[in-house]
């Protein structure tokens, strides 16, 4: 029974957005929009309550056996100062939570987009390096590239850039849509053996 | 024939009010306008009836594959390096008393296919971390996806006999925002030091960080992802990558479950007919350019 309802509900939900999809009824796009948006922020709402008391536990208890005590702490920090400034000042312009979440939150996550820079360097020299001939096809194609979307490229040779425009519309991605239809074919038929019970994985497995 | 948007803007205000007021003459009376506004609309959007027909044989060929007997013989799969790897990773973090990472990304959420695969990956190895007594931390940046994550796990644990090893606050809802998330694995993966990482879900800008940060505390790094933009960085930072349907097809690999063997093997029936359809379009298109029924 644990398993048999939430499969059946899977299964009604499934096969009912997939027929609304071919629908352009009013009826069925309405009721599309309520299940996909409705419902799913209702559970969301729910769950994102779970959430936040699995973070509290989690952090409490850390604290209490004195681990990573000082981050903890700034996490639960974050977490209870935000919904208290923004209850007694509200969200708009010039309040403490505006200017909380635009002096701390953004530069703090401006930092860590920053550090993508820096990981692309040290990926791209692990990378490139020309081990085989798969990994020097991968290095020529990115110094083609690379020289091609800077200002050198066009300096050196007129064709440069020509090339390396092919390199990335033809072979490039050729490849990428290959994989694509892979990631396609293989989401239809995951979809498919999770609606039809196939796959229960999802579920915690097949009953023993 | 298509609605007016008056009636359009009715039903979503009825929606509205519904919303509202949860008296019975209200639901009754956003029912029967909903009904008689049917009258005059298509039911079938043809338009979509190419998608239909395509799904119709996908369908149609994995109930085949899964459901008929013949084809339902002893499937053979071909080795897919990035999930034999998975027992040399546990065996690995179990060998260095070093736990294991497992984080489906910031993309995606439950409703995705690729998010599913994950599940049905994380269930693997978490009954084989349950036997071998091996920590197993889960941050993710859904609650929904985390609340799922805990009941997989605790029944991938209840499935091996090892239920009292399971251990709720291992898997953490960390935050939503895409950087928050990020630095909060970030942190875990520099502090717990984790012998193993298994990134495999949907990917966005974090991939990278998450990825070269394991790859500095000399991780054994297991990716997969959808995105293909996010692909080449696991590629060239991870140990192991699962591309494309790759992801989709470990259930299958990982449990040697017939009917799911069986489905996996109807993606590659599929996969030559769409290249047998691409090649009749590129020799119609070639001898004719003005034809136009391969497009949809």
């Amino acid at each position: 029974m644990r398993r048999k309802v939430p499969q059946f509900v899977c299964a009604l939900f499934g096969i009912l957005l997939f027929a609304l999809y071919f629908s352009s009824h009013p009826l069925a796009r309405a009721l599309s929009q309520l299940v996909l948006v409705e419902y799913w922020q209702i559970i969301f709402a729910f769950t994102l309550l779970v959430g936040v008391v699995s973070f509290l536990k989690v952090n409490l208890k850390s604290i209490e056996r004195g681990e990573d005590r000082p981050y903890r702490i700034v996490s639960l920090m974050g977490l209870l100062s935000m919904p208290i400034v923004a209850f007694f000042w509200g969200i708009k312009g010039g309040t403490p939570f505006m200017w909380i979440f635009e002096n701390i939150q953004v530069p703090m996550q401006s930092t860590v987009f920053a550090l993508l820079a820096f990981f692309v360097v040290s990926a791209s020299f692990r990378g490139f390096r020309a081990r085989s001939v798969s990994a020097s096809v991968l290095l020529v194609s990115a110094l083609l590239t690379l020289l091609a979307r800077s200002d050198v490229g066009g300096l050196l040779s007129e064709h440069l850039p020509v090339v390396a425009d092919w390199v990335r519309n033809n072979p490039s991605m050729s490849a990428r849509r290959a994989i694509l239809i892979g990631i396609g074919l293989g989401s239809v038929t995951t979809s498919l053996r999770v609606i039809v019970g196939i796959e229960r994985t999802w579920l915690g497995g097949k009953q023993q | 024939m298509n609605i007016s948007d008056a009636t359009e803007r009715s039903i979503k205000n009825l929606f509205v009010a519904h919303r509202c007021l949860s008296c019975d003459i209200q639901e009754m009376s956003f029912l029967i306008i909903l009904i008689l506004s049917g009258v005059e609309a298509d039911w079938f959007d043809m338009t979509r009836f190419p998608v239909l027909v395509s799904a119709v044989i996908a369908f149609a060929i994995v109930f085949y594959t899964t459901y008929h007997r013949k084809s339902r013989g002893k499937h053979k799969m071909r080795q897919i390096p990035g999930l034999k790897a998975v027992e040399e990773a546990i065996g690995r973090a179990t060998e260095m008393a070093r736990p294991i990472l497992f984080t489906p990304g910031w993309g995606g959420d439950i409703q995705r296919p690729t998010t599913i695969a994950s599940m049905n990956i994380l269930s693997h190895v978490a009954q084989t971390t349950a036997v071998y007594d091996c920590q197993l931390v889960y941050p993710t940046h859904d609650p929904v996806i985390m609340s799922v994550a805990q009941e997989v796990v605790a029944e991938s644990y209840a499935r091996a006999g090892y239920s009292e090893r399971f251990r709720e606050d291992n898997i953490q809802y960390v935050s939503s925002s895409q950087f928050g998330y990020a630095a909060a694995v970030d942190g875990l993966i520099s502090r717990l030091q984790p012998a193993s990482i298994f990134l495999l879900g949907t990917f966005e800008a974090e991939s990278l960080i998450l990825a070269e940060t394991g790859n500095s505390i000399g991780a054994i790094q297991i990716a997969g992802t959808d995105s293909t933009i996010q692909l080449s960085f696991f590629i060239v930072a991870c140990d192991y990558t699962l591309i494309g349907e790759e992801l989709f097809a470990a259930s299958g690999y990982l449990s040697k479950d017939e009917s799911i063997l069986a489905s996996v093997r109807s993606q590659d029936i599929m996969k030559v007919l769409i290249a047998a359809f691409l090649v009749a379009a590129t020799i119609w298109a070639t001898i004719d350019s003005n034809s136009t029924w391969w497009v949809f």
